[in-house]
């Protein structure tokens, strides 16, 4: 049976031009399909990435909107109920919702360590009109069942809790047993942290929903609360609010009321959902670029081969539109298959990256949104790039008279360039030569083609130093600032004598007390809501790191900021800077700037112990201790802990060490993985495709040297010197671009919350290096293995 | 008589099986003597080209042997015939096939670097006639002088045998007479047996011995009495 009677009817049924597209697509599916992964990877990035994006945003506001978020915020000492009606009257104000919020110890069974909380009071006999709260499993704490709290899914779940269990907390000094009537998520707790650590925790940390008279029974809070949240109409001026809700607040020890913006919970995700949104505006274009070059690079080459065809088709009365576009549904086809690669890929990563936001965030669903016209843009992109790419080849088919097309093209020009006058001196053999020669006769070629490379690198890069920042900034803050080995809080500011109710408590080797307050620092109209902490000089355990990492006394007058908070008021060292202390009817004192320091997680600002006291009018006073205890004594620490009511809550260094170890690691990981993945995509759709334009460019040269005589070792050298001088001036390149990218990305991820340090180590460069050098060898191996292939006298016979 | 140096008996090669198999050799028995001037005439498919690659190392034959004085070639594995190409062989083909990049005086140096005893580049482009043209790249280069440099690259090495398929076929006459006449002289001056290809039937009054090629046969071996100069060939 022939071969033709073999193919499907449809194939004898198409235009001849197309049957040509289709061989051509057989002969080169191989470069093609390198191509086509490598605009997958920027499908599958924009699908990913901005897919996550949508479906965050989406569920956000579908929480948010559903279950009432409130915008405006603030807290106070206790503030009668009474208030309410001048709340609502406020402008702008829809809807107010006056609570009672009180911190909370834990004595969970079977857990050695105490954990903290937060009990929020919700009504007794309506639905909260701010911030509503989506049941789980069970229902809400009814009125009249004073032991009975709904408790947030992540804590019931890291617990193993289910409605009808109990456990104990410690509140206002009672010990008491709750019993757990619901399980619910709560839109002002979407993300929520425990007390001294820098992730999520939930074993350690929950928060509790109970009613409110139930609450103002514990605390002491009759016809009082200490925390509102307002929701504010669509036209609503929010900053406005503010200052009025601060006003009514002041006489009851308002400790500065604040809009969304500076909500934990709400500014975490929206930071995480800022980084997505630039993620996806820096890495797809890098993938576009490198497969428009591809492409380029590919089709002037197979235009070049097709030269004579081209004429002859032009001389039998094809129009140039219809040879151009055969060429361009050439690369067309090649983005389609890149399309349905990287959609399918996005689609799956985009499900799980929205997962894993779903699992780091608390959401009682999850919108997984991906319209068709994420697909178009991304598919619109890539074809656009593609043909971009495909452009100087076709225009060169196009502008190519058709007697001209006949001919065989000029002979290559080459130049005697640099090595020309070396070679006399041997310096190089003949076949380096002809690497050199060729490298150097198509700059703009071998330019990009290294800058493809380099890509490669600095993506590992890229990926691979933020193992190293992790590692310098635990160090940092666990074993050179904050060497305790855990912070005891107290339920109330106390004399220092407090201090020693800490020391005492068995197993505590060492106690050191600071003493924090809440504050706006304010310059000129930037303002900043954080704590000043106050230590004593000579603190061994928490240290504060001036910028060269060295340890450095807390001032005898003004104050230390740490580099971040600096910057964002930009103040430097003698600076002045206005103090507004919240929880001091918002007195205003004013602090030069002494120093700055390293600062690696959340704001901070510290000053001394005294300097606080003197500011604060209230005598001397400590918040609690930060001590370092006897690991065998752990146990009964917890213990002590748990039972003394005057201690509020405990933040374990170690074990928030852990969790955050864990949680980073497990991100770091996955990206690494799918960044090692990109990267040898990339390299290998570069190198592999310069090898093979290279081969068939060369084939003939390859083929005489063959004959003369020359080993395949020998013959594939020249194009392996020529693809190792490429790679190997990718490697320096890439290292910068690395630098940049690595740069780039603290950039995007420093946040309020924590900062990343710029950390690149030799060992985060060399793996780099390692990995695209080896992508790269692999390759050039798979094309060496067509040099030796050869046929030489096909070769030999034909014309060039 | 002076003695052979190629030696072939009952050569064979065919390409393909079946229906479409190919008899391009068909039990060639012959022998290419010393210092001898051979030009292998015959119609394109006549099998010398074939002939021309499995001497040369380039090809295997399907059956039949060739010996290259003592050395079996149909023995050789794939390394042990590069390294007798490159010891052995010069080679000069219709395209010319000069490495683009290199210069005339480094297309040389390329095979005097890997060999044993060559003349230097200089000397070698010298007996074409081309010393004042060595800093040129082949695009700068005439199709005859192209041809010359890779006749400089072929005998550089000083080869044993000089093996020419169809060196003048893309060349006009006039400088298809320049080339031959290269041919010739290094054939004298050097001594090395030299075989020509060619489809032009005055190119064989400049040969010691014409074989005839039809079929895969060698039809007709014809010995010159006289030689002609190149310059005498009528075209």
């Amino acid at each position: 049976m022939s071969t033709e009677s073999r193919r499907p009817k449809w194939f004898g049924k198409m235009r001849a031009l197309d049957k040509k597209l289709i061989r051509d697509l057989g002969r080169l599916w191989a470069q093609g399909l390198a191509i086509a992964l490598v605009m997958a990877c920027g499908v599958g990035t924009i699908v990913t990435f901005i897919g996550a994006y949508r479906s965050l945003e989406e569920t956000q506001f579908a929480f948010y909107d559903r279950y009432r978020f409130g915008s405006v915020f603030a807290s106070a000492d206790r503030a009668p109920r009474r208030l309410q009606a001048n709340i609502e009257r406020i402008s702008g104000v829809s809807s107010v919702e006056l609570r009672i919020v009180k911190p909370v110890l834990l004595d969970i069974e079977g857990q050695r360590e105490p954990a903290s909380g937060i009990a929020v009071s919700i009504p007794d006999l309506r639905e909260a009109r701010v911030n509503k709260l989506y049941v789980r499993h069970g229902r809400l704490p009814v009125s009249g069942r004073p032991n009975e709290v709904a408790v947030v899914e992540r804590f019931a779940n890291a617990h193993g809790f289910r409605p009808g269990d109990h456990f104990e907390v410690i509140m206002a000094g009672h010990k008491v047993r709750l019993r757990i009537a619901g399980i619910v998520l709560s839109p002002e707790y979407i993300y929520s942290i425990g007390p001294g650590d820098m992730v999520p925790d939930e074993r350690r940390f929950g928060i509790f929903f109970m009613t409110e008279s139930v609450l103002e029974g514990l605390f002491d809070m009759e016809g009082a609360f200490n925390n509102v949240s307002l929701g504010t109409l669509r036209s609503a001026n929010a900053d406005n609010i503010v200052v009025k809700l601060d006003a009514l607040l002041k006489p009851y020890g308002g400790a500065g009321a604040h809009t969304r913006e500076d909500h934990v919970s709400h500014a975490f995700l929206d930071a995480e959902m800022t980084q997505l949104r630039g993620m996806a505006s820096i890495i797809p274009p890098i993938f576009l670029l490198v497969a428009a070059f591809l492409v380029n690079m590919i089709l002037s080459r197979l235009v070049a081969l097709e030269r004579e065809q081209v004429g002859l088709l032009k001389a039998i009365g094809y129009s140039n539109l219809a040879i151009g576009a055969h060429y361009a549904k050439l690369v067309f086809v090649i983005a389609l298959v890149g399309l349905a690669i990287g959609a399918g890929f996005g689609f799956w990563a985009g499900r799980g990256l929205t997962r894993l936001f779903a699992s780091f965030f608390s959401f009682p669903f999850l919108i997984f949104r991906q319209s068709i016209d994420l697909y178009a843009i991304a598919g619109g992109l890539t074809i656009i790039s593609a043909l971009l790419g495909a452009a100087k080849a076709i225009s060169s088919v196009i502008a190519l008279p058709p007697a001209v097309a006949m001919r065989p093209p000029a002979p290559a020009n080459y130049r005697n360039v640099l090595v020309g006058h070396l070679q006399r001196l041997g310096a190089f053999s003949q076949l380096s030569i002809m690497a050199f020669r060729h490298l150097v006769q198509r700059p703009v070629r071998a330019f990009l083609t290294t800058l493809g490379t380099s890509l490669s690198v600095a993506l590992l890069i890229t990926s691979l130093f933020s193992y190293d920042a992790i590692d310098e900034m635990i160090d940092t803050i666990f074993f050179r600032a904050d060497r305790q080995d855990a912070t005891i809080t107290l339920a109330k500011d106390t004399a220092p004598g407090g201090l020693f109710s800490i020391a005492k408590l068995p197993g505590v080797l060492r106690a050191e007390p600071f003493r924090q307050t809440p504050v706006d620092l304010v310059n000129g109209h930037r303002t900043q809501r954080m704590s000043i902490v106050g230590i004593s000089p000579g603190a061994e355990l928490s240290r504060i790191l001036d910028a060269d990492m060295h340890p450095m006394d807390p001032p005898p007058n003004g104050i230390v900021l740490s580099e971040h908070v600096a910057s964002k008021l930009d103040l430097s060292i003698g600076d002045r800077v206005g103090v507004t202390l919240l929880e001091r009817d918002r007195r205003v004192e004013i602090l030069t700037v002494v120093g700055l320091s390293q600062g690696l997680v959340g704001l901070t600002a510290y000053t001394r112990l005294s300097v606080l006291n003197r500011m604060l009018r209230d005598g001397r006073r400590i918040s609690g201790g930060r001590v370092t205890v006897d690991p065998n004594g752990l146990d009964t620490i917890y213990k002590a802990i748990k039972a003394t009511p005057a201690m509020a809550g405990i933040a374990l260094q170690d074990l928030s060490r852990r969790q955050f170890q864990n949680t980073v690691e497990q991100n770091i990981t996955t990206n690494t993985a799918l960044y090692v993945g990109v990267a040898v995509i990339i390299t290998f759709g570069v190198i592999y495709n310069s090898a093979r334009i290279q081969l068939s460019e060369r084939a003939r040269e390859l083929a005489s040297l063959r004959v003369f005589g020359f080993t395949r070792a020998e013959v594939s050298s020249v194009l392996m010197i020529e693809l190792a001088v490429i790679v190997l001036a990718a490697q320096p390149l890439g290292w910068i671009l690395g630098y940049g990218f690595a740069w780039g990305v603290t950039a995007l991820i420093s946040s309020d919350l924590f900062r990343i340090p710029f950390v690149v180590s030799p060992r985060a460069l060399a793996l780099s290096s390692l990995v695209s050098l080896a992508a790269a060898i692999v390759s050039a191996l798979i094309v060496r293995r067509r040099v030796d292939r050869l046929d030489l006298i096909r070769v030999l016979k034909t014309r060039e | 008589m002076s003695k052979p140096v190629f030696r072939t008996k009952d050569l064979t090669k065919i390409y393909g099986s079946g229906d479409v198999e190919v008899r391009a050799l068909d039990g060639v028995t012959m022998a290419l003597n010393e210092g001898e001037m051979t030009v292998l005439l015959g119609p394109s498919g006549s099998g010398k080209s074939t002939f021309l690659n499995i001497v040369g190392g380039l090809d295997r034959a399907s059956s039949g042997r060739v010996f290259y004085e003592d050395l079996e070639l149909t023995s050789l594995s794939e390394r042990q015939l590069t390294r007798y190409r490159r010891e052995h062989v010069g080679f000069v083909f219709q395209f010319y096939n000069l490495i683009p990049s290199l210069t005339a005086w480094e297309n040389v140096a390329l095979v005097t670097e890997v060999s044993v005893d060559p003349m230097s580049p200089d000397e070698a482009l010298a007996m074409v006639d081309l010393d004042n043209r060595s800093t040129h790249f082949p695009a700068q280069l005439s199709g005859g002088e192209q041809q010359r440099v890779a006749i400089a690259r072929a005998i550089a090495k000083r080869p044993k045998v000089l093996l020419c398929d169809e060196p003048t076929g893309a060349l006009d006459s006039k400088t298809g007479v320049i080339v031959l006449e290269a041919l010739s002289h290094i054939n004298q001056q050097l001594g090395t047996t030299t075989a020509v290809i060619t489809h032009n039937a005055g190119i064989q009054a400049i040969a010691n011995r014409v074989l005839s090629f039809r079929d895969g046969k060698i039809i007709d071996v014809q010995t010159n009495e006289h030689r002609i100069a190149p310059a005498e060939v009528v075209w």
